[in-house]
């Protein structure tokens, strides 16, 4: 038996989280689950299976290039992956929206049941997975015959993109199913980190009153290279895009450094950040449970507080 | 056509939960039980789309214990026309969930299916899309927003960089995201009404449906505790403390 990635890349570049499910999966191939194999699938796509073969970690890359697997579409890589499937013992995908979408269409499929967002790797059957918005760990063992897995990214150190070599075999894509169809993207630019691998991460709450506040937190962020990330409800009031939302429903970070500001603290965004290295917490609510999950917090008005820890790390250099 | 509506019974999101001390799973005797937000979400993008002439009826089905009728109540008091509770006492997980789904959209025949993207107790986002993967349909997850015309919907799904919209033919399965819509309270009125609309109930045995699940939970535990509720006097403590404690700038 052997393990089966499923490498998530726009076609250009492979993503981050890639290597974090490489790194779940070479946990199985330690405990003997076998070698591990890395899918990348697409349209035009060689470069990244290229790249991808030097990654630590996959033995083969397998690359399948279809017009209909430009952007990913569940319908029409599933079937792909389920008749890959009967080589292998475990097929691990990150826990993107993209890994979401598909991993579960994958596994009904097979007849098998999803392990979603795994956060340990216990034994070939047994996981470790958050439940309750991360309130509690459920450690399941699956009787099914395929494990198919997504993997919380903050969980598994990223393995290397660089010291191996993979080889490189093609395989077909199965076309379009004709169910559904891409038709635009409108992704936020930025020049900041990806949330999800940033080092350091500043995040605004419904506190920030509007999106043009959110300037207080982005000459910060430019000062310490960081991510820029927002509670639900700065999301919901529309001071910045949705795939800012950290918490059980958005985004899980794990920085080095989480800044909340303006962030009361509820169970759905402390879901999101609370295995962050160090918080810190700037909320002009003494009682706000933020602060229960601080290493440092400030009581203050963020709009006193921001300017001068930005002079701070300007005096400070 | 008819609209079909997934509508799970959850411990409340506000409630703090708290694991067994036999590490069996988390309390939830005495413990507030509500619609999971994102199925209130599927129940009000389904009325919208009644309200519009596309759909004809809405129909809210949970899977569960006897208790989940409150629920699929509180659906009938938004609007929705009937339910259908699939009744039993064993433990559900998704792929049984969405098997049974799919003999119960075989008995409906519904234009469309929501489901929420997520059940905010077990977080396992799985339901729409295996219920999708077993009719052969396509699926709309995390759906911001939704738009139908005739054989097909327009979709636009929250993704990890920002939006995506797809086009997919019906009958499909979408799943709702926080921003589909705001749901609407139920009047009294409508409280009232709903005591009297029909719930049809049926038994995974009916249905020929084996829900043995596929996964034991060998315990549940809680989580490390963070040593938090540190405070700092200023901000040039702040900085000093991440640069020479915390070592983190
Ligand atoms: C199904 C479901 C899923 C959810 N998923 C998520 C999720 O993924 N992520 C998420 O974040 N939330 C999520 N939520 C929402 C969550 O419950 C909270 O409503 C939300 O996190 C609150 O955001 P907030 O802290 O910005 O706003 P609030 O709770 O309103 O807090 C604002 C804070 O700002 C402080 N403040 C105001 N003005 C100032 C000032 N001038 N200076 C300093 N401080 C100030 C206030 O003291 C307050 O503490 C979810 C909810 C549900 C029901
Ligand atoms: N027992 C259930 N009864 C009704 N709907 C359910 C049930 N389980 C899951 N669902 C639906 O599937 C969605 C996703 O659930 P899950 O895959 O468990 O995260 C929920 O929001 C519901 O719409």
């Amino acid at each position: 038996m052997a393990v089966l990635v499923i490498a998530e890349h726009d076609n250009r570049n492979l993503k981050p989280a890639s290597l974090n499910a490489l790194a779940a999966a070479s946990e199985i191939a330690r405990l003997g689950g076998g070698e591990i194999d890395l899918l990348v699938a697409g349209k035009d796509c060689r470069a990244v299976a290229e790249k991808a073969a030097k990654a630590t970690g996959p033995k083969r890359v397998l690359l399948a290039e279809d017009a209909a697997l430009e952007h990913g579409l569940a319908e029409d890589l599933a079937p792909l992956v389920v008749a890959l499937a009967p080589s292998y013992g475990h097929i691990f995908a990150p826990s993107t929206s993209a890994g979401k979408n598909l991993m579960p269409r994958v596994a009904a499929l097979l007849d098998v049941m999803q392990i979603s967002d795994i956060s340990a790797v216990v034994a070939l059957d047994t996981f470790v997975r958050p439940i309750y918005a991360g309130n509690a760990l459920a450690t399941v063992q699956s009787n099914d015959p395929i494990k198919v897995v997504t993997v919380r990214g903050t969980a598994f150190p990223a393995l290397s993109a660089e010291g191996g070599e993979a080889t490189l075999e093609t395989v077909e894509g199965k076309g379009s199913a004709g169910l559904s169809q891409f038709l635009r993207a409108e992704l936020s630019k930025s020049e900041r980190p990806e949330l999800t691998s940033a080092r350091i991460i500043i995040s605004g709450g419904r506190g920030m009153q509007s999106g043009e506040n959110f300037r207080l937190l982005e000459v910060i962020a430019d000062r310490l290279g960081a991510a820029i990330g927002a509670s639900r409800a700065a999301v919901d009031a529309g001071f910045v895009p949705n795939d800012y939302q950290v918490g059980q429903t958005g985004k899980i970070v794990a920085p080095e450094l989480y800044i909340a500001v303006g962030i009361s603290g509820a169970i759905q965004h402390l879901a999101g950040m609370k295995d962050s290295k160090v918080i810190v917490a700037i909320n002009k609510d003494e009682e706000a449970p933020i602060f229960g999950v601080a290493d440092y917090g400030i009581v203050g008005d963020l709009f006193k507080v921001l300017p001068e820890l930005d002079a701070e790390l300007a005096r400070r250099g | 056509m008819k609209a079909l509506v997934a509508v799970k019974r959850v411990v409340d999101f506000n409630v703090k939960v708290r694991v067994k001390a036999d590490r069996s799973g988390v309390e939830t005797a005495g413990v507030k039980m509500s619609m999971n937000p994102f199925d209130e979400i599927g129940i009000e993008e389904a009325l919208r789309l009644k309200e519009k002439g596309i759909v004809e009826e809405v129909i809210a089905v949970s899977l569960g214990a006897g208790q989940c009728q409150e629920t699929i109540r509180t659906a009938l008091a938004m609007g929705a026309d009937r339910g259908v509770l699939v009744e039993t006492d064993a433990e559900l997980q998704p792929l049984a969930v969405a098997k049974l789904l799919k003999a119960v959209v075989l008995q409906e025949n519904p234009g469309i299916v929501i489901t929420g993207k997520q059940a905010i107790d077990d977080d396992c986002n799985q339901t729409g899309q295996m219920l999708a993967a077993l009719l052969g349909w396509p699926q709309a997850t995390f759906a911001s927003k939704l738009a139908i015309a005739e054989d097909h919907a327009e979709v636009t799904r929250e993704v990890d960089g920002g939006l995506e919209t797809i086009r997919i033919r019906l009958p499909a399965v979408v799943t709702t995201d926080l921003r589909l819509n705001e749901p609407r309270y139920a009047s009294l009125p409508n409280i009232m009404k709903a005591k009297r609309k029909p719930i049809a109930i049926l038994s995974p045995e009916s249905l020929g449906v084996d829900v043995a699940p596929r996964l034991k939970t060998l315990k549940v535990e809680e989580p490390a505790k963070r040593q938090g509720g540190k405070k700092v006097g200023s901000v040039a403590e702040l900085v000093d403390k991440l640069k020479n404690e915390a070592r983190v700038i």
